[in-house]
């Protein structure tokens, strides 16, 4: 789950790190009155869930109300990587003595977390790292050991940052480890990290992705996942508890398994077609399942034909094909579709298909064969459109 | 031969009295698995179909000499589980349950190799491990699998790993030991603890490998190839075409920043003379071709 900006700093703040009092603002009379409230000057910040904001125009200084109320009417509805900002984030103003960079995320092959700090913030952490790699402080951390004041000062150190920002990192890096772990975090990131003419360490930017397997340890995390950026189709694939990802093509795929619905997307790709999404409904692949897949897939205006790839495994043929049935006769579905069933059972499936099978409802014997198909069978169904139109 | 598991091998489920635990456990028992016992503390002194029930793993260890465990219960409780079940004695445990936070998970992995060396954990979120003809623990449906071998497989995806069991049945080739490591960020089993243990397995001839997109599981894996191994490898990785940045169902399976593509884990392969396939049925096509080569 990725927070927005004003939500990783409030995240933070619960951990006891400094940021800046702000407001968040869905229009430009609220953006004013929020900045009338905190007290000019501001900035005026998008809140999108993509990076490169600053270059698109999404941040601004504003010195006055009137710069407010220009500037949060430019951010508003301003569309950054296919973003569209819907919200803005006023917050009083920092002045800034030097900008660092800290982050905390967990190292796969290491399978440790590591720490990364740089002296070089304010600036994407990739460019330092291809430019200047000697720059960023690394430190690996055993979980069950933990980031101890000791270990963090060497690591401060390590940094090379300036004498005065030392204290005041030691002391912010701990709590950030603590929001990390405590928090269940993917990854929290402050870039910059600012060091004040008055000699404060503050948090001036918050990337924070949290790890959506934890939500049962974190009840108020729901608040999150109703911000999370999802097209409707992937509004209505999660309300049915499914694992849907929309992708931009014109062949809906469901497959059981994450790994063959992978495959299934990878297999269309190869033979020249593109599949309209990413969806897995699971091991089982029964009636209800079924359906509500088909009904996802069938809201899609871009789908010209359906792929259903699965492979039985405990759940047998049978049960496969009897739920695509009876999906079949609870959903009405525009698209055709080509079924590739195999594993156990498959043969006694494709018996209960068979009498079905029509146009519309068609059987092939290989993933291959199928996604041939089903991607001639999009292609036929736009020239049919273009036909018409 | 086989690896990790064998018929020798006595299992407590964790969990074994919960819906999912029951029905899996018996089928591994049908199967020829030698299920000992179960555990829920609530229900110790029943039995599910005969199994004993006992409160700890550390008590049916002590009753029945189990030695491995697989564990069915709920993602909030897998971190105690598996420590209960490291405590308790077992040298392997297999964790299914999906949806285990990943920093429980990066705990359990240290945690693990510091106090208790020499246990292995296979999981979580993964489909378990069967040695064809001997022991099934997890949820594979074990009649898709050929005993006898002489292929090995390793595998981060769930139905991928069932594709290509069939995929090898279908052309009358065996499996000495079919491993589902699982595809989340931590798994307690990496692909290189099943390469090095085929390795060594005199019976295992080849190894049949399906990899996912994101990490850098593949390219370790790749390097370990070229390093130690004599044994031919096929490889399959899914999410060729996974847009950047897109979780794809697993937790594991996401690309991010460039990192962790398909493409890039297929050529690291490739260089380590492992024989990639572009879909499972040509890794399968390649798999049949080594063996043909064995003789």
């Amino acid at each position: 789950m990725d927070l927005f900006e004003y939500q990783g700093k409030q995240f933070f703040a619960r951990y006891g790190m400094p940021v800046s009092p702000g407001e968040i603002a869905f229009s430009v009379e609220e953006a004013v009155a929020a900045a009338e409230r905190i007290g000019t000057p501001v900035m005026v910040k998008a809140q999108v869930h993509t990076g490169g904001r600053g270059k698109a125009g999404g941040v601004k200084f504003a010195a006055t109300i009137d710069d407010v109320r220009e500037h949060a009417a430019n951010i508003l509805g301003l569309d950054i990587s296919g973003h569209v900002v819907g919200r803005v984030w006023i917050e009083l103003a920092s002045d800034i003595a030097e900008e660092y960079y800290a982050s905390f995320t967990l190292d796969r092959s290491a399978r440790k977390h590591l720490g990364m700090l740089s002296a070089e913030g304010g600036v994407e952490i990739e460019t330092v790292a291809d430019e200047n790699p000697d720059a960023i402080a690394k430190v690996w951390i055993d979980p069950v050991d933990g980031l101890d004041e000791a270990a963090a000062r060497a690591w401060v150190a390590a940094g090379n940052l300036p004498e005065a920002a030392v204290e005041g990192t030691v002391d912010i890096l701990q709590k950030l480890y603590t929001a990390y772990v405590d928090g269940d975090a993917d990854l929290v990131e402050i870039n910059p990290l600012i060091l004040t003419p008055d000699g404060r360490i503050h948090v001036l930017d918050a990337k924070v992705t949290l790890d959506g397997s934890a939500v049962f340890r974190h009840e108020d995390y729901a608040v999150f996942d109703e911000t999370q950026t999802r097209d409707e189709r992937e509004t209505a694939a999660h309300a049915r508890g499914l694992q849907y990802v929309g992708l931009d093509g014109s062949v809906g795929v469901i497959a059981n398994g994450a790994g063959l619905a992978m495959s299934t997307v990878d297999v269309l790709n190869q033979v020249g077609g593109s599949p309209a999404n990413f969806l897995d409904i699971g091991g089982g692949a029964n009636a209800e399942v079924m359906a509500g897949a088909l009904e996802v897939i069938n809201n899609d205006p871009a789908v010209r034909s359906i792929f259903i790839n699965i492979f039985g495994g405990i759940t047998r043929g049978e049960e496969v094909a009897n739920g695509i049935i009876g999906a079949l006769e609870r959903v009405r579905i525009d698209a055709p579709i080509v079924i590739r069933l195999d594993g156990t059972n498959a043969e006694e499936g494709r018996a209960i298909l068979e009498p079905h099978l029509s146009d519309t409802l068609q059987m092939a014997p290989t993933m291959l064969e199928a996604a041939r198909q089903a991607v001639e069978l999009a292609a036929s169904a736009r020239t049919d459109e273009n036909r018409e139109a | 031969m086989s690896i990790f598991v064998d018929s020798d091998t006595k299992v407590v489920y964790q969990g074994l009295t919960g819906s999912q635990g029951r029905y899996y456990g018996l089928l591994n028992r049908d199967y020829g698995t030698q299920v000992v016992a179960g555990t829920n503390p609530r229900k110790a002194g029943t039995d599910v179909d005969g199994i004993p029930v006992y409160a700890t793993v550390a008590e049916a260890v002590a009753e029945t000499g189990a030695t491995a465990s697989c564990i069915f219960i709920p993602a909030p409780g897998v971190h105690e589980a598996v420590l209960e079940a490291a405590r308790g004695g077992v040298e392997f445990i297999v964790a299914i349950t999906e949806g285990v936070p990943a920093h429980d998970e990066a705990d359990l992995y240290n945690r693990l190799r510091r106090d208790f060396p020499d246990v292995r954990l296979l999981g979580p979120n993964c489909p378990g491990i069967i040695s064809p003809g001997q022991c099934n623990i997890g949820i594979t449906a074990g009649h898709i699998a050929l005993p006898g071998g002489p292929v090995g497989i390793v595998s981060r995806s769930g139905t991928l790993t069932y594709q290509a069991l069939f995929e090898l049945k279908e052309k009358g080739i065996g499996c000495t030991t079919c491993v589902g490591i699982g595809g989340d960020p931590v798994p307690g089993t990496s692909f290189i603890d099943c390469l090095a243990a085929f390795e060594a397995d005199p019976e295992t001839k080849a190894v049949m490998m399906i990899g996912e997109i994101g990490g850098s599981a593949e390219e370790e894996a790749a390097e370990f190839i070229a390093d130690h191994m004599t044994k031919p490898v096929s490889a399959y990785v899914a999410g060729v075409t996974a847009p950047p940045g897109k979780k794809m169902g697993h937790a594991g399976a996401i690309v991010s920043g460039g990192r962790g593509t398909a493409a890039a884990k297929m050529d690291a392969l490739r260089a380590a003379g492992v024989r990639v396939g572009l879909n499972p049925t040509e890794a399968g096509e390649h798999m049949a071709d080594i063996v043909a080569d064995l003789g």
